[in-house]
């Protein structure tokens, strides 16, 4: 089976959890940026947790399935529809041959995800199918999708056998003829832990390698003080503009590893939050660094929205890091039994 | 010799720091050092990439969780990832010698100046030569991948003559082609693909840096030996036919 794509929506690209193993050969890992969305949509339809999927920018796309298919949207509430009415969120749905999928906006939020039962076959590159777009690596050669694109779908039998009709809540030949081309699952789950629907939680920041080489000021304005995300933010990294952070006096630093999450402070004095596609090596000072467990929370945070740090430890970060796989991997395994039933 | 500074790169990361310059001796204990560690195949351990003067080591948060609650994932990475590096350190002067003998020669041909480096010219005013003395100068190096970075498969060479060093252009290119030799301040790179840019041009290779494709995607490596070695327009157009 397959997916065409009509129209690209305004940055939809192939995902999964990240190129890992070629730091020293200057490969990122990319991914999802809000990878718990992703888990939590392969999930749903039943596919293993890394499987590709589509991360939608801001605006969705619009793809017409060639086959029936089973999907799920996660991350930031999507407008979605198709000829036979919206698509509901945060659960499991089939959608007839044919369909036409239409996703539109967001309310809140800037990513969400759309997994396909079987999930996206594509090539892998280095071990991975996500898309680096700024290593244009990857899937596509590491771009977007644009209109045209044909998605192919892998087979669910031979990994998974596809969730059942019943699991939905739904019997297939009536609801299916009822709903006119939907069927969606009378259970979903709540957003609410895993996504931040109103976008104020503040997300924990440890004090990075040179957060004393800042001065006073600018070190009370990190943890006290509000930014905005940049325009110029990307999956590469998020730039926030708030009171300008200074150094007491400026650091010679020669190019040392970088992560997802390193917080660096260009000469400009607006940091950067390096984001899923951070390449491997940086030599500006590094301020701080976002505890990974938040890293989804402020993917989710658009341009023009407001950002708050709170100090966190790093065994807090870890701990609290600990705690949500655990809270994760009973949920996904609570979806895994009922999509058996 | 000094000890080594281990610290926290993130939640996930270490990084273990031998020193804060650019030069030879130091970075030799950075690719011997990786070399080590990846060879230890520590479970739990994702990525290990040296840098100038530094190795940064993933981690995977999970697999050094303790279930006594003794001790942060991070205090269990660190002394784990530190017992190698304090080992390192004792017996550094044969590993590093071992990694350095085993390391192969890379010739890469390089068109100079003209279109392929625009800015040979001004390479040459800074240095206060001629074009034709900055081509031989640069042929004339020994050269060893510091480190990769920046972009899949972008080398950072040690070995450039002092002569050479050119600051930065004033004004980036939005665009430079693939392969472009580059100099920056001290340091010197190629351009695995057409990317912006604010290094000096001073000429372009016709092999491939970086192809996900290959065997081994990256063309040099780590630590690897590189001399250049001057070709005209002909000739690299026949390269990459």
């Amino acid at each position: 089976m397959s997916i065409r794509v009509l129209s690209p929506g305004w940055l939809t690209s192939i995902q999964e959890s990240g190129r890992i193993g070629h730091a020293a050969i200057g490969v990122g890992r990319a991914g999802a940026m809000d990878d718990v969305a992703l888990r939590l949509a392969n999930a749903l339809v039943g596919n293993a947790e890394n499987a590709a999927a589509l991360e939608i920018t801001l605006r969705g796309p619009r793809l017409r399935f060639d086959s029936d298919a089973l999907i799920a949207l996660t991350g930031a509430v999507i407008e979605a529809r198709c000829a036979a009415g919206e698509i509901p969120p945060w659960r499991p749905v089939w959608i007839q041959a044919g369909s036409e999928v239409d996703l539109g906006g967001m309310g809140r939020g800037a990513r969400s995800y759309l997994a396909i039962a079987g999930g996206i076959d594509i090539a892998q590159v280095l071990g991975s199918r996500s898309t680096d777009i700024n290593a244009a690596l990857g899937p596509f050669s590491g771009r977007g999708l644009v209109a045209g694109d044909e998605l192919e779908i892998r087979r669910t039998a031979d990994e998974r056998p596809s969730p059942s009709w019943t699991a939905l809540g739904a019997r297939p030949t009536g609801d299916r003829a009822g709903h006119d081309g939907i069927v969606a699952a009378h259970w979903s789950l709540d957003p609410q832990p895993w996504f931040d629907a109103r976008g104020d939680q503040p997300v924990a920041l440890a004090r990075g390698s040179h957060f004393e080489n800042l001065g006073a000021a600018s070190r009370r304005a990190l943890f006290g003080g509000e930014f905005r995300v940049g325009n110029e933010s990307n999956r590469v990294g998020y730039r926030l503009e708030g009171s300008k952070l200074r150094l007491e006096a400026p650091l010679e630093l020669i190019s040392e590893g970088v992560v997802p999450g390193t917080m660096q402070l260009p000469p400009n004095g607006n940091p950067i939050v390096l984001m899923a596609e951070a390449p491997t090596t940086g030599g500006y000072p590094r301020i701080g660094m976002v505890a990974t467990v938040d890293l989804p929370r402020l993917a989710q945070r658009r341009p023009g929205d407001h950002v708050r740090f709170v100090e966190t430890s790093l065994a807090e970060a870890q701990t609290r890091y600990l705690q949500r796989e655990r809270a994760l991997a009973a949920l996904i395994h609570t979806i895994t039994e009922r999509l058996k039933r | 010799m000094s000890p080594f500074a281990l610290e926290p790169l993130g939640d996930s990361a270490l990084l273990i720091r031998l020193g804060d310059g650019i030069d030879t001796a130091t970075n030799r204990s950075a690719l011997a050092l990786a070399e080590m560690l990846r060879a230890a195949a520590l479970p739990g351990i994702c990525d290990i990439a040296p840098a100038y003067a530094s190795v940064c080591v993933h981690y995977d948060i999970a697999a050094f969780a303790n279930a006594t609650g003794a001790g942060s994932p991070h205090q269990l990475a660190a002394q784990r990832v530190g017992e190698i590096a304090a080992r390192f350190l004792e017996a550094k002067v044969t590993a590093t010698d071992a990694l350095i003998a085993e390391m192969s020669m890379l010739e890469i041909p390089v068109c100079y100046g003209g279109e392929f480096g625009p800015d040979l010219g001004d390479v040459a005013t800074h240095a206060g030569v001629d074009q034709r003395a900055v081509i031989h100068s640069h042929t004339n190096g020994d050269y060893r991948v510091a480190m990769l970075g920046f972009m899949p498969g972008f080398p950072y060479l040690l070995g450039l003559d002092e002569s050479l060093h050119t600051p930065r252009r004033a004004s980036p290119r939005t665009r430079v082609p693939a392969g472009s030799v580059a100099i920056g301040g001290a340091q010197t790179g190629i351009y695995p693909r057409e990317l912006p840019g604010g290094w000096q041009l001073i000429g372009r290779t016709p092999l491939v840096l970086f192809d996900p494709e290959r065997g081994q995607p990256a063309l040099l490596q780590p630590g690897q030996r590189v001399r250049f070695r001057a070709i005209d327009a002909s000739e690299f157009a026949a390269f990459t036919q």
